[in-house]
């Protein structure tokens, strides 16, 4: 299958390990991973703090690109993000017909239905559930609230985790409870997401995990600015880089 | 499109005086009020799931309760008419109020008009809890014309006592632990015995001797509604104390205050809500009193009957298209208990009668945003305005509502008013407004979108061991107490550039 990778623009720029991961992953699979470079953001950020009309133009944008890439041979297109894929699918359309313009809804809902998070593809599309990868590390593992209720991903990324060889998976306490980030949420109203994000640690902390991992290279941001801060002896790892396992920077 | 249609009157009861970070802050530094909240909201959360988890329908009901909901909005003026006429013709009255003040001014002059008739004047009315009724601070216009409410339901009891404000539209006093009720009871409750103990029995007990006298004497009752079927002209009252029950059937007079969205077709859709209702508010299979009444019935229960019908911002919320379904709540306060920031911050953070994500829904939609600032008479620092952004947009409301309310996607459709608003409103944009305003400039384009990546790098003269743990405004507010990874060497388009060439993956 030939796969268009949506990188999403923070691990682009911030977290390139959960895209460079993926990548690995897809391509040990059989598969082939295209890069369509002229992406940039998906506009989710602007959408969700109100600021729709500057959020136009950036939907606007991701269509082209994907809409190009699909038309150029890609059978889906990935994102190692269960936000980002969640804005795709139930926000593009809205802003586009919000802001009257209609044709591009009907092009943002094309691109939309074939776009995917990442253990959607593996499980859904291609599936697969045993990925061949091998991880001597305690995980535990949190589900990322988009992933969860605006994807409806279930046990998906569970079920991968599963699979994965070697790996000492504890159950999160309260695992579906919100970690706090919310986007401009954590800036707005950062003694509240503080305040969220202390509970969601001290759960991890009850796991004994040394790496805490999720879905979603933004929430993993905010738990491992939590733990770092507080020298927590636990790491935050992306889904991708357990899924292409250990060693798997060696095949990059 | 909505501001010809009448807002909420402006009331102390939907309009807070702090913007929600502030308030925020505040309670979060209360670590009592953390443990009350942490402890009740856990408890009913697990007897919630526990009861809905047992419906093998339970989708299909909150299917039936969105349906109906949607349909009652659909047809509210030929239902409201239906309504009015059923309730006539079984010998009750209908009035109508535009707003709070109107609503508040009819039931006035109805209970003086019953002081009038027995040429006894009315010092003390006995209320069922009603949130129509906080919202519209009828106890405060009852208390200016020298009438005393006095507020039946337990929890509402304790917050009238101590001279508090609710902070949960089920449990009102959920911010309080059993000890600190036995401290309010012994401080303000007349002739309570001294010796009194916290458990739970022993302040019921004490409750009910105090409140008996006033239901055994009490001329008029005033009460809100949770339904009301168009088809009969029937009022419904659910309750777990009975304290309601003795209102609506001992006083002479009864009087409802009921939103006008709170209207059921026909007797058959209770079969819907009574299931939905119980288990999403108390975590009860079914709630122990259900007080149906029709009218008057000669003989029995109270002679007179009112019913005033209440927008005080309805109409409004109703003409808004993407906001409307706000209007199928039954204030079963699920979402309030499942949401990790009401959890955390309670309920007085949100400076409304209605918190919670449907409080921060429910709020802006009657009040407006662009009232009284905080003191500072702009509409900017209107603190119903920072209502829409207190929440994670977690969704864990929108998988609780029992009528499917997706609250989630209303609060950013709120934030998304809020800004256009803010954005009409300024000459000069704000902090905010320019840096959204430039980074959707740069990230619309893939050549100004890589050179900021490529500026990002310069992240790396902050950090210290990959880490930068300090950041100047508004930054900062995230590295207060989280750190940040200093930007990679390499983005990831750079890494793919070089690892898989350039050629191989553009379209």
């Amino acid at each position: 299958m030939r796969i268009a990778l949506f990188a999403t623009c923070l691990a682009d720029a911030l977290f390139p390990r959960a895209a460079q991961a993926t990548v690995v992953l897809l391509e040990r699979l059989g598969h082939e991973v295209v890069f369509p470079s002229g992406q940039t953001c998906c506009g989710q950020m602007h959408i969700n703090t109100g600021y729709q009309r500057e959020a136009l133009p950036l939907v606007r944008h991701h269509v082209d690109v994907f809409e190009a890439a699909l038309r150029s041979g890609a059978d889906a297109i990935v994102a190692p993000s269960g936000s980002c894929v969640g804005s795709v699918r139930h926000q593009h359309a809205d802003v586009a017909r919000q802001q009257g313009d209609d044709r591009l809804a009907g092009r943002a809902e094309e691109v939309s239905q074939r776009t995917y998070e990442l253990s959607e593809l593996l499980v859904d599309v291609l599936g697969v559930t045993d990925v061949g990868a091998r991880y001597p590390h305690r995980v535990t593992y949190h589900p990322t609230c988009h992933s969860l209720r605006i994807l409806r991903v279930q046990d998906k990324p569970l079920q991968l985790l599963r699979a994965v060889a070697g790996i000492d998976l504890i159950e999160l306490p309260e695992a579906d409870s919100c970690c706090g980030f919310g986007g401009t949420f954590a800036l707005k109203n950062a003694d509240t997401s503080i305040a969220m994000l202390a509970d969601k640690l001290q759960h991890v902390a009850q796991t004994g995990a040394e790496v805490l991992t999720a879905g979603d290279s933004s929430c993993l941001m905010h738990l491992g600015g939590g733990l770092s801060r507080l020298r927590a002896g636990t790491r935050t790892v992306h889904l991708a880089e357990i899924l292409a396992g250990v060693g798997w920077e060696k095949a990059r | 499109m909505t501001d010809h249609l009448p807002r909420a009157s402006e009331l102390g009861t939907l309009r807070g005086d702090l913007p929600f970070p502030v308030a925020a802050r505040k309670a979060l530094g209360d670590a009592q009020l953390r443990r009350n909240l942490g402890h009740a909201t856990a408890t009913i959360r697990a007897k919630r799931a526990a009861v809905v988890a047992e419906l093998p329908d339970w989708e299909a009901l909150r299917d039936a309760g969105s349906a109906i909901k949607a349909d009652v909005l659909a047809r509210l003026p030929e239902l409201l008419d239906q309504l009015e006429r059923e309730v006539v013709a079984r010998g009750g009255l209908v009035h109508w109020a535009r707003d709070a003040d109107e609503a508040n001014r009819i039931v006035v002059d109805l209970v003086r008009a019953v002081g009038a008739r027995d040429g006894v004047p009315v010092e003390q009315v006995v209320k069922v809890k009603s949130m129509a009724t906080q919202e519209i601070e009828l106890n405060g216009a009852l208390a200016d014309a020298g009438i005393a409410a006095l507020e039946t339901d337990l929890a509402e009891l304790i917050v009238q006592l101590s001279n508090d404000k609710p902070s949960h539209i089920l449990v009102p006093a959920i911010h309080r632990n059993r000890s600190e009720i036995r401290e309010i009871f012994l401080e303000h409750m007349p002739s309570v015995d001294p010796e009194l103990t916290d458990e739970p029995r022993v302040l019921a007990m004490a409750a009910r001797a105090y409140l008996r006298r006033s239901f055994l004497s009490a001329r008029v009752a005033i009460s809100g509604a949770n339904f009301a079927i168009a088809e009969t002209g029937t009022l419904a009252v659910v309750e777990s104390e009975g304290n309601g029950r003795m209102c609506l059937t001992l006083p002479q007079t009864l009087i409802t205050v009921m939103g006008i969205e709170k209207l059921l077709p026909s007797w058959q859709d209770l079969e819907v809500f009574l299931q939905l209702l119980p288990r999403s508010s108390t975590g009860e299979r079914m709630n122990p009193y259900t007080s149906m009444w029709t009218g008057v019935t000669p003989g029995d229960g109270p002679q007179e009957f009112h019913l005033v019908l209440l927008d005080n911002g309805r109409t409004a919320t109703l003409a808004d298209e993407a906001g409307r379904s706000a209007l199928h709540c039954i204030r079963c306060s699920a979402c309030l208990n499942v949401c990790p920031v009401y959890e955390r911050v309670g309920g007085h953070a949100y400076g409304s009668v209605y918190p919670g994500p449907i409080g921060a829904v429910l709020t802006p939609q009657l009040a407006g945003m662009q009232g009284r600032g905080a003191g500072h008479g702009h509409a900017a620092d209107d603190p119903v305005g920072t209502l829409p952004f207190a929440s994670s947009l977690c969704g864990a409301c929108f998988d609780a509502c029992p009528v499917k309310i997706d609250i989630p996607t209303m609060l950013v459709h709120l934030r998304t008013q809020h800004v256009d608003g803010e954005r009409a409103r300024r000459r000069v944009p704000s902090a905010e407004q320019a840096t959204m305003a430039a980074t959707a400039w740069v990230m619309a384009s893939t050549k100004r979108f890589t050179a900021a990546e490529a500026a990002t790098k310069v992240g790396r003269l902050v950090s210290r061991g990959g880490t930068i743990r300090s950041l100047p405004p508004p930054l900062s507010a995230w590295t207060s107490a989280r750190d940040l990874p200093a930007p990679p060497t390499e983005t990831f388009r750079q890494w793919w550039a070089r690892t898989r060439g350039d050629g191989r993956g553009t379209p």
